[in-house]
C-alpha cells in the first residue's frame, strides 16, 4: 500500500513539468490573445505603429520582431563561427589538459548574469563602437556581439557532445587514406556531426531571441526599424521587460500578446532543435511507437550513421 | 605541400579561437571585479542601501536573493528529484514518458521574460501574491526544475545495476531500494544540479522583477516584496543611480557565481573520482 501511494505520487511529480509547460501556455495565450483577434494578426504583426497610451491606441509589433531578427541573426554571425571553433578545437586538437580547462570555461560564460553581459555593453562595447563607428552606441552592432558571446556555451557544449559522438573509425579510415587532421575534420566529422551542429546553432537562436534584461541595457530602446548596424531598436522581448512594470488594461494585454508571439517563436525553435539533436521529437515517438527505439541518443545514431 | 599548409592556418584559427573565449571571460570577470572590489567592504556587504542604493550597502538584496533561492529549491528539489526517480526507477519508456519529457525539455527552453509574464498574471494577479517571495520563489522552481531533474536523471543512471539487483536480492521493495541504494549513491550528483539551480535563481532578472518585485526593504514573510542583487545591480545600472555601487554589486554577483561553479565542479570532480575508483 505504501509502495503504490509512493509510486503515484512520484508520478504526479513527473507530471509537474508538462502541466506547467501547459498552465504558462494557457495563462499567457488567454491574457493576449484576445487583443490579437481584436487587433487583427496581420495588423498587430505587420503595423510598425505601436502607441499604446495614445488616442487612438496602436498596437503595432513589426518593428520589435524586425529588431529581433536583426539581433538574434547577428548574435549568430558572431556566435556560431566561434563557438563551432571551439567545440572542433576542445573535441579533436586541445592538448587534454587545456580540453579540461575549457569545460569550466564555457560553465562559468553560461553562469554569468546576463545583467553583468548587458553591462559590460553598456559600459565598454558601446562607449567604444560610438567612438568608432559613430552613432548612438547602444545598437544592434553592440548587442549582436555581446549576444553572440552569451550564446557560445549552448553553441560550444551541444555542437562538442555531437563531434564527440561521432565515431571513431570515420576519423580513423580518413586518416588512413592520407587526409590530414584537418581535412578529416572538416570533410568527415562536421558533416557527420551537423545535426548535432544545427541543433545548437538553433538552441542558441532560442537563447538570442529570448534574452530581455541584457538586450534593454545594449540596444538602446528606440522604437524604430533598425536600418543599419549601428541603429537603436528594440525587440518583443525588450519592449516587455520595458513596458510591464508600469502598463495597464489594454497595454497590457498587448504585452502578454507580444508573449505569445515570441513563445511561439520559441516553441518552434525547441521542435526544430529537437528534432536536430535526435532526440526524436515526441509526435514522431509517439506516432511510431516501438519500444527498442527507444534507448536514447545512442540508437538513434546507431541506425543513422 | 598546401594541405599541410591550410591545417596550419586552420588550427591556428582553431587556437585563436579557444584563446580568445578564455580571454573574453577573463575580461568579462576582471573588468568587474576591478572596477568594483575597492568598494566592497563589509559595511557595504551588512549596511542597508540609502537613497535608492545610491549610499549604503547592499545587505537587503543578499538576503533577498539567498530567501528567494531557498524558496525556489524547496519547492523545485522534491518535485524534480521525485519526477527523475519516477522517469528512471518506476516507468518503462512509453507515450506517458515522452509527454513528461517533452514538457521537460520545453520548459528548459522557454526564456525567463516568458517565466516573468507567466509569473506575474498567475502568481502575483490571479492567485492575489502579489510581488512576494512566494510568487518569485514559485517562478523560479518552475525555471529550475528542468536543471534538477536532468542532473538527477543522471546521476541516478550513473548507479550500477548491480547495486540495484543487489538490494533487490536482499529482500528489498522498490522504494526500499531507492531510498537506501539508488539515492544515496547519487547525491553528489543532485547535490551538483541543486547548486547550478542555486547560481541560476542569484543570476536571474527577468523572471524575478516582475514576480518578487523590487522593494528594498529586508523580508519578513513569505509574503514579503524582496530585490535580489541582480535586480538592484539592473536597477543601479539601468536608472543611473549609481554606477560605483553598480560594480561593487556586480562584484559581489560575480564572486557569488565564481563560488557556486567552484562548489559544483568540485562535487562533480569527486563524484566522478570515485566512480573511477570502482
Amino acid at each position: 500500500m505504501k509502495e503504490r501511494l509512493i509510486s503515484f505520487l512520484l508520478f504526479l511529480c513527473a507530471l509537474v513539468s508538462i502541466a506547467s509547460l501547459a498552465i504558462i501556455t494557457f495563462f499567457i495565450f488567454q491574457a493576449g490573445l484576445p487583443l490579437i483577434f481584436r487587433v487583427g494578426l496581420g495588423n498587430f504583426l505587420e503595423s510598425s505603429l505601436w502607441n499604446p497610451s495614445g488616442d487612438p491606441q496602436s498596437f503595432g509589433i513589426a518593428a520589435m520582431i524586425l529588431g529581433s531578427i536583426w539581433v538574434t541573426l547577428g548574435a549568430i554571425v558572431v556566435g556560431v563561427p566561434l563557438g563551432l571553433a571551439v567545440a572542433i578545437f576542445s573535441a579533436e586538437i586541445a592538448p587534454p589538459r587545456l580540453a579540461m580547462l575549457i569545460r569550466p570555461v564555457i560553465q562559468l560564460l553560461a553562469g554569468i548574469p546576463s545583467v553583468i553581459y548587458g553591462f559590460i555593453g553598456l559600459t565598454i562595447l558601446a562607449p567604444a563602437i560610438r567612438a568608432t563607428f559613430g552613432g548612438p552606441g547602444l545598437s544592434v552592432l553592440t548587442a549582436a556581439l555581446i549576444l553572440g558571446i552569451m550564446i557560445l556555451p549552448s553553441i560550444i557544449s551541444i555542437s562538442e557532445d555531437a563531434l564527440r559522438a561521432v565515431p571513431s573509425a570515420y576519423r580513423d579510415g580518413s586518416l588512413a587514406v592520407g587526409a590530414t587532421r584537418w581535412q578529416t575534420i572538416w570533410r568527415v566529422l562536421v558533416p557527420a556531426a551537423r545535426s548535432g551542429i544545427v541543433a545548437s546553432v538553433i538552441l542558441g537562436m532560442g537563447r538570442a531571441l529570448g534574452e530581455t534584461m541584457a538586450v534593454i541595457m545594449m540596444l538602446g530602446n528606440a522604437l524604430q526599424v533598425p536600418r543599419s548596424p549601428l541603429d537603436s531598436a528594440t525587440t518583443l522581448t525588450s519592449n516587455i521587460g520595458l513596458e510591464l512594470a508600469y502598463a495597464s488594461g489594454a497595454h497590457r494585454d498587448a504585452l502578454f500578446a507580444t508573449g505569445v508571439v515570441l513563445f511561439v517563436l520559441i516553441m518552434i525553435l525547441n521542435i526544430l532543435a529537437n528534432i536536430f539533436t535526435g532526440r526524436v521529437t515526441f509526435w514522431q515517438r509517439l506516432s511510431a511507437f516501438r519500444p527498442a527505439v527507444f534507448n536514447g541518443r545512442a540508437a538513434w545514431r546507431r541506425r543513422n550513421t | 605541400m598546401k594541405r599541410q599548409h591550410s591545417q596550419l592556418v586552420a588550427f591556428a584559427g582553431l587556437w585563436f579561437a579557444a584563446s580568445l573565449t578564455i580571454v573574453i571571460l577573463a575580461i568579462i570577470i576582471m573588468y568587474i571585479l576591478a572596477q568594483g572590489l575597492p568598494y566592497v567592504n563589509l559595511e557595504f556587504l551588512t549596511g542597508r542601501p540609502l537613497e535608492q542604493g545610491r549610499e549604503g550597502g547592499i545587505f537587503p538584496t543578499i538576503l533577498g536573493t539567498l530567501a528567494l533561492g531557498a524558496v525556489s529549491l524547496v519547492l523545485a528539489v522534491p518535485l524534480g528529484v521525485g519526477a527523475a526517480v519516477f522517469l528512471t526507477e518506476y516507468t518503462r519508456p512509453s507515450p506517458l514518458t515522452t509527454i513528461m519529457r517533452f514538457g521537460t525539455d520545453s520548459l528548459a527552453g522557454v526564456p525567463s521574460i516568458i517565466f516573468g509574464l507567466f509569473g506575474f498574471i498567475f502568481f502575483v494577479t490571479r492567485l492575489h501574491m502579489s510581488w512576494s517571495l512566494l510568487a518569485g520563489g514559485l517562478t523560479l522552481a518552475l525555471m529550475v526544475l528542468p536543471t534538477i531533474i536532468r542532473t538527477t536523471e543522471e546521476a541516478i543512471r550513473a548507479v550500477p545495476v548491480a547495486y540495484r539487483e543487489v538490494s533487490y536480492g536482499l529482500g528489498a521493495s522498490r522504494w526500499q531500494m531507492v531510498r537506501t541504494v539508488v539515492l544515496p549513491n547519487a547525491l553528489p550528483g543532485i547535490i551538483t544540479g541543486i547548486i547550478l539551480s542555486f547560481g541560476r535563481a542569484v543570476g536571474e532578472t527577468a523572471a524575478v522583477i516582475f514576480t518578487a518585485g523590487t522593494a528594498l526593504n529586508i523580508p519578513t514573510s513569505i509574503l514579503s516584496p524582496t530585490r535580489t542583487m541582480a535586480v538592484h545591480f539592473y536597477i543601479l545600472a539601468v536608472e543611473g543611480i549609481s554606477l560605483q555601487k553598480a560594480y561593487a554589486t556586480g562584484a559581489v554577483l560575480i564572486i557569488s557565481i565564481l563560488a557556486i561553479n567552484v562548489l559544483a565542479n568540485a562535487l562533480i570532480t569527486r563524484s566522478v573520482s570515485r566512480a573511477v575508483r570502482r
